[in-house]
């Protein structure tokens, strides 16, 4: 049986390093045989970090963490095969390769000598076919901004780039369903369907970078979640290439389609393991006529909940965003970015933004909501904007601590989704566990879809740090039900602590759908599936 | 001080809006556009708000010229800190036609009536960048002028403003009363806070017309036509020097 191989081929290789234990999380299981058994009889040890090779992540290169899968090496012969398929889009120069092989925290890099730049699908359907024949491993990538080094080589994976694929295919001015190639960038597809009074159902910090193929591989969540759904939903269509290169249509722009198991929801969040997304069909909603931001100070963490619960009450239908923020994270951007905090100096921050179709009736509605937390004093100060230059100003608040963070030092970023009531718990905890060890620790994030940004800073990679804060941030999430990745993904930093969030069936599932797709695990490879699946 | 301060404040399409010609060539398309605070005149009205928190200056008055929508830009001036408001109602052909001369009539009349000190005013309007107002403004009542402030001291009867210039700072000596003009550097406005805000809905905005203050809105100027500037050409990419010195002998430019 399969589980049993992979599961005795574990066990073998854990012998191989002493004290070297597995820790499950509270999770219930049914049984599938001896596998069963045998993870409750481990579930009460602990899993160690004993030897370098099982470190998730390393600074700079990733080379020494992990032994490279037995693929071909890319010769002179198969150079000739894709300078003649891709004219001047084969490339080979180290200079360009560079930056293609970095991410963009500058945490993980590879050492990919081929990058691919194909603008049509049926290039990419020989390329796969061919890579595929030849054993090649193969590494897509779209915006590389993701930020679990899912989207850059581990070894010399050729890079497979869609940022050449940035064509609108059409778009529909009466239902608003745009089609397009998976290379275009987010903020030049909002610009281009809000000329028509359109906008893009998704917007993250990112969007001057990311591509759409990317954010749909990653089932990218954003700001605007709370109003407009995650990608799962408003993907109507995608077109995809599978490994063997064979290009599988399923870009459809309807709405109701129940014909069958939905095939595309495997490719949304599969991190490019399972396809090549290479043209999407999203539905957008209407631009809203009317936006306004407030921008809130909160005591504690029980009036920031309440605040919440108060303002999906008197806001409703017209709420889009309700970000947070912590006064670590205000004293990050105002020391490294220098901006100013519009109000007074808070422990907790709210950021809360309307959209509606009529101006006089949002700000009203706005307004009452206001003074009603006002005069309950779930908040202590606060600000509104409703003209685009304030807007923006007060939302650069929100976007840049993910920069600022960058200026503070080298950064543990986690991001995790838990009930709501428990989502600053863990920030808390944090600081307690680490005391002074680490220079910040900071809590920011959607508190509106329960999902917690948890950062934490040192001025150099610190290992002994680093082992202070995982697994324990893992193991806390396991504790409380909560997902160890809420919208970043997987990718590479994260693929072995995937038993923290989901239970062993659902993982057998998963590398059963990988076996079927890409039997010779050509796509990303390394990426998303624990090393124990293979 | 008993000292009163007029702040004239402008309401100009929002700075981060993407500017839009009309198809007939008249003028910028403003209907459903996004409408804010001219960036200069928060800084007039912030350091007006400042001046009363020093104690230095009384009152601090918000002006603005133009139609209905311009009452919004002084609720924004009186949750910032000013006291009270002043709508100068022109609207219709008259607002199309409003420019720094008949609003510095305007504001020299209004100056006389409210038995102003100091009048501050941003350096330009960032939908005409005019910067005439306050120059026209000073002329008017014969006042002296500190224009492209950069920093203004108090000082009894008279301010020294540092002002900007090409060819670095310049510090000036004026008597009151006087004209400033804000520039970029001065301060930086606060936000309205909500408690402010509250404030504000109860403060007092009085509306006059230009006939009451005597003011004639007649201009001298018609505008022909408005237009985009050119768009920027693409560039072209050559392969070799061979062919780039062939391009640039085709174009003439060696």
């Amino acid at each position: 049986m399969m589980i049993q191989k992979s599961f005795h081929l574990f066990r073998s290789i854990c012998k191989k390093w002493k004290k070297c234990h597995l820790v499950m999380p509270s999770c219930s299981f049914t049984k599938i045989g001896c596998f069963h058994h045998d993870l409750v009889k481990w579930s009460s040890a602990r899993y160690f970090h004993h030897n370098q090779r099982w470190q998730a992540e390393t600074p700079r290169s990733h080379s020494t963490s992990l032994h490279r899968f037995p693929f071909a090496m890319v010769t002179e012969h198969d150079i000739d095969f894709f300078e003649k398929l891709l004219p001047r889009q084969a490339i080979t120069d180290p200079d360009v390769l560079e930056s293609y092989n970095v991410d963009w925290l500058k945490s993980v890099k590879g050492s990919s000598k081929l990058l691919l730049r194909p603008q049509t699908t049926e290039e990419i359907s020989h390329i796969l076919r061919y890579c595929n024949e030849r054993n090649l491993a193969v590494c897509p990538q779209g915006g590389n901004t993701g930020l679990v080094g899912g989207s850059v080589p581990v070894f010399d994976e050729i890079i497979l780039s869609t940022s050449l694929m940035n064509k609108v295919l059409s778009f529909d001015t009466v239902s608003g369903v745009l089609v397009c190639q998976a290379g275009c960038v987010l903020e030049d597809l909002n610009s281009f369907v809000e000329e028509n009074g359109f906008a893009m159902p998704l917007d993250l910090g990112a969007k001057g970078s990311c591509q759409i193929g990317g954010n749909v591989s990653t089932n990218a969540g954003g700001l605007r979640l709370l109003r407009y759904g995650s990608l799962r939903g408003t993907v109507l269509g995608l077109e995809v290439v599978l490994a063997n290169g064979k290009v599988l249509n399923l870009l459809s722009s309807l709405r109701k389609d129940n014909t069958g198991y939905d095939v595309k929801q495997l490719f949304i969040g599969s991190e490019g393991t399972l396809g090549v997304i290479t043209a999407v069909s999203i539905l957008c909603p209407c631009k809203p006529k009317a936006v306004n931001v407030a921008f809130l100070g909160c005591s504690t963490i029980q009036q920031l909940l309440q605040t919440f619960r108060c303002c999906k009450g008197m806001l409703g239908e017209i709420l889009s965003a309700f970000e947070f923020l912590d006064s670590a994270c205000m004293q990050l951007l105002q020391n490294h970015l220098k901006l100013t905090n519009p109000i007074t100096e808070s422990p907790f921050y709210i950021l809360i933004e309307t959209s509606g179709s009529n101006a006089n009736h949002d700000e009203e509605k706005l307004h009452n909501f206001l003074q009603h937390a006002m005069n309950t004093a779930l908040i202590t100060d606060g600000t509104m904007a409703k003209e685009d230059s304030k807007i923006k100003a007060l939302w650069m608040l929100r976007e840049r601590i993910t920069e600022a963070l960058l200026h503070d030092g080298y950064t543990y970023k986690y991001d995790i989704s838990v009930p709501v009531e428990h989502i600053y718990q863990a920030v808390q905890d944090m600081r307690v566990q680490l005391r002074d060890q680490a220079k910040s620790v900071v809590g920011y994030g959607h508190l509106g879809d329960g999902n917690l940004h948890l950062n934490i800073t040192s001025p150099f990679y610190d290992s002994a740090l680093h082992s202070l804060i995982e697994p324990f941030i893992y193991e806390w999430t396991a504790k409380h039900h909560g997902s160890i990745s809420a919208e970043h993904g997987l990718g590479l930093k994260k693929r072995n602590y995937i038993h923290y969030s989901k239970p062993a069936e659902a993982v057998y599932i998963m590398s059963h759908l990988k076996n079927m797709l890409d039997p010779k695990k050509i796509l990303n490879p390394y990426k998303t599936l624990p090393d124990y699946i293979s | 001080m008993s000292a009163r301060v007029l702040v004239g404040v402008k309401r100009v399409i929002d700075y981060a809006v993407k500017i839009r010609v009309k198809p007939d060539k008249t003028g910028v398309v403003t209907d459903g556009v996004k409408h804010s605070m001219n960036p200069f005149c928060e800084i007039a009205i912030e350091e007006a708000v400042r001046l009363k928190e020093k104690k230095l200056i009384k009152e601090v008055i918000a002006v603005s010229c133009g139609p209905q929508q311009s009452q919004e830009t002084i609720r924004t001036a009186l949750a910032m800190g000013a006291d009270r408001g002043i709508h100068v109602d022109v609207s219709g052909k008259d607002y199309e036609n409003l420019g720094p001369l008949q609003v510095s009539k305007i504001l020299a009349a209004l100056a006389k009536k409210e038995d102003v000190r100091l009048i501050i005013l941003g350096k330009q309007a960032i939908d005409d960048d005019c910067n005439q107002t306050g120059q026209m403004t000073a002329a008017l009542l014969d006042w002296p002028q500190g224009t492209f402030a950069s920093q203004v001291d108090f000082q009894e009867d008279s301010l020294k403003v540092e002002r900007e210039i090409d060819g670095g700072l310049e510090t000036i000596k004026i008597k009151m009363p006087a004209v400033v003009t804000a520039d970029l550097r001065l301060n930086e406005p606060r936000y309205a806070t909500l408690p402010n805000i509250m404030k504000a809905k109860k403060k007092k905005i009085d509306t006059v017309k230009p006939s009451d203050l005597g003011v004639d809105l007649s201009s001298q100027l018609e505008v022909l036509s408005v237009e985009e500037p050119s768009q920027r050409q693409a560039g072209v990419k050559v392969e070799t020097v061979e062919d780039l010195i062939k391009k640039l002998r085709d174009s003439g430019r060696i």
